[in-house]
């Protein structure tokens, strides 16, 4: 056998096998839910491994269940959520979903545009498996979702100031707390 | 005295006859609740993990679970250090695999870059990757069973993982916090003969693992502290994103080598482990067999590894040699701006996954252009199964859920980042 799985072929690979489905589920989409997909960005023009689609903040709920039931596109797995600071020009935040499905090796990238202060709605609904990982958007990013269970800090201090993956945090400073945070009582009802 | 407790429980109902024991046999402590603090310094917690459990008794009624105490701020350090420099912070993510790190964090950085990695730079990756696997998996076994009584069992697994990790010291100069891959190559190539110890390692590892399984897999103790605890279902497993080994004790058939193959490992052969039961048992069954498979996979690639080159020929990101740089003018300026100012990297982004020792290990890397990443996301797989450990533990004994933190091998590390 010939050896030529490099690992930077893996960009085209993708493009080649994966093309045309990636294609058709985003039509579909588009179809299902006039208005939900703002835009979409093709591996072919952008520098990207997967395409990444642009959801509307309040339809993202709707695409995301689409996304895991049907047949035919099965991201049922939520490989993490994210966010970038992508300064105010852009609408600042770009909340990012990672999808994948196991079945038949895909993934997807969706992004929703939020500015300071506008609120997500909640995955936690679709996976329970988003709740850290929204956490901690909130904690680092300052970007809340409604509907979610808990929404509390998770790396840092619940008393912390600040969130410290904005770009305009700075990078030094300390706010030290001697003890640690006492025990919630309301978590344990 | 038992007649006297009966005798208080007649006069306190006022039902003749009516006996305190009779009542519910497993509620002793009537409406009392105990709330425990465990961790984050605590020998059964493994890091400084932190978990506050409602005890009924023995039984955990309701429990919520912290982490955050090694924070490090990798993500935001990731933002303000060169593409080279960031290497060495991916060493203490998952320390028990730091290897892995390494390799997942150079392949997406080349993802970005387009760059093509030398055959014999993949293959030392290969086997530095599965060495690493074979380390993480005898860790987690061994103190899993460190937790519940077994200690001699653990000793056998740490006689080769500290070979291993001489092995890994022959390879880079260091055991634990290794820095071994270079955007676009290795930083050393393996010694001479490096192979031949690598595979007689192998041949000894075998024989201990099989010693091992006979030890404890037949152990009727072993069998009472870990069947049926602690299980999660395969739908839970899938609505959880639980990946790696953890994933594949409950059934859930994925394998990021075998689905998604980077490297080389559509090359090699190798068989993927699936459980039904998804307890702590199955877990430590599919850890045990996927170190014979890992052992498989370095004995291939020990065979394919030939002589050649360990870095990729572009002067972007080849650190010049030694001798070019004491002696040009041209090397000395290039290998001052290597590391003062670093390379670029084109605007893109790109996410790759990898599947590491606990599972599916992924570096989100946003580049807009220049030395420093715009975004550097790492996706650890522990915070998924630590966040499963209040659903596995309530209801369950609060014994059994040291029994099942060792069995998922959250590593503190890269739960933190």
């Amino acid at each position: 056998m010939d050896i030529r799985t490099r690992v930077s072929t893996i960009y085209g690979d993708q493009i080649e096998r994966f093309g045309a489905q990636w294609k058709a589920q985003v039509e579909e989409l588009r179809a299902a839910h006039p208005g939900a997909v703002e835009s979409v960005l093709w591996p072919e023009s952008y520098p990207t491994d997967v395409p990444i689609v642009f959801v509307t903040r309040d339809q993202i709920l709707t695409v995301l269940t689409q996304l895991r039931d049907n047949p035919g596109m099965e991201y049922n797995f939520l490989s993490d959520i994210t966010a970038t600071d992508e300064g105010d020009e852009h609408g600042r935040f770009h909340v990012v979903y990672h999808l994948f499905s196991p079945k038949n090796g895909w993934r997807l990238r969706l992004k929703v545009r939020v500015s300071e202060g506008q609120e997500v709605p909640s995955a936690t609904a679709v996976w329970p498996a988003a709740n850290w990982v929204e956490r901690e958007v909130w904690d680092m990013f300052g970007v809340k979702f409604s509907g979610h269970p808990d929404l509390r800090r998770i790396l840092m201090d619940q008393r912390w100031v600040g969130h410290p993956l904005r770009k305009d945090y700075p990078l030094r400073g300390y706010q030290l707390f001697p003890d640690p945070a006492p025990v919630d009582q309301s978590l344990l009802e | 005295m038992a007649q006297m407790n009966d005798k208080i429980s007649e006069l306190q109902t006022g039902i003749p006859g009516h006996y305190a024991l009779e009542h519910d046999p497993d509620d002793l402590w009537g409406e009392s609740r105990v709330i425990v603090n465990i961790g984050p310094t605590h020998p059964a917690m493994h890091g400084a993990l932190r978990m506050v459990a409602k005890l009924n008794g023995e039984t955990i009624e309701k429990s919520y679970c912290e982490f955050g105490y090694t924070h490090r701020a990798k993500e935001k350090l990731g933002e303000n250090r060169t593409y080279h420099q960031f290497i060495v912070y991916t060493d203490r993510l998952n320390y028990c695999s730091a290897l892995t790190n390494n390799v997942t964090y150079a392949m997406s950085i080349e993802r970005l870059m387009g760059l093509e990695v030398p055959e014999r730079a993949i293959w030392l990756r290969m086997i530095s990757v599965e060495l690493a696997r074979v380390i993480d998996h005898l860790i987690c076994i061994g103190i899993s069973a460190v937790d519940l009584g077994a200690f001699s069992f653990f000793l056998y697994g740490f006689q080769q993982r500290e070979e291993a990790y001489s092995l890994i010291e022959a390879l880079c100069g260091a055991r634990l916090t290794t820095s071994y891959t270079r955007i676009g190559g290795l930083a050393n190539d393996a010694p001479d003969g490096w192979e031949r110890q690598v595979k007689e390692w192998v041949k000894k590892t075998r024989k201990v693992i099989d010693e091992m399984d006979e030890l404890l897999t037949g152990n009727r103790i072993w069998h009472q502290r870990t069947v049926g605890v602690g299980a999660i279902s395969k739908e839970d497993c899938l609505r959880y994103s639980f990946t790696g080994p953890n994933a594949r004790a409950s059934g859930l058939d994925v394998d990021l080598r075998r689905d998604s193959p980077t490297m080389f490992y559509r090359d090699v052969e190798f068989d993927v482990p699936v459980a039904q039961n998804g307890d702590v048992f199955d877990r430590y069954l599919i850890r045990l067999e996927e170190i014979r498979q890992s052992l498989n996979i370095i004995t291939q690639c020990c065979e394919k590894l030939k002589k050649g080159p360990i870095w990729v020929e572009d002067k972007r990101v080849r650190i010049p040699d030694k001798d070019v740089v004491h002696n040009t003018m041209e090397g000395l300026i290039h290998h001052f701006k290597f590391f003062m100012t670093g390379f670029d990297v084109p605007a893109g982004e790109a996410y790759t996954p990898f599947e590491a020792s606990n599972g599916e290990l992924g570096f989100y890397v946003v580049s807009k252009g220049g030395p420093y990443a715009h975004r550097m996301r790492i996706r650890g797989p522990s915070v998924f199964h630590y966040q499963a450990l209040s659903k596995m533990a309530d209801g369950g004994k609060i014994g059994d859920m040291v029994a099942i933190l060792g069995s998922i091998n959250v590593i503190a590390g890269e739960l933190d980042r």
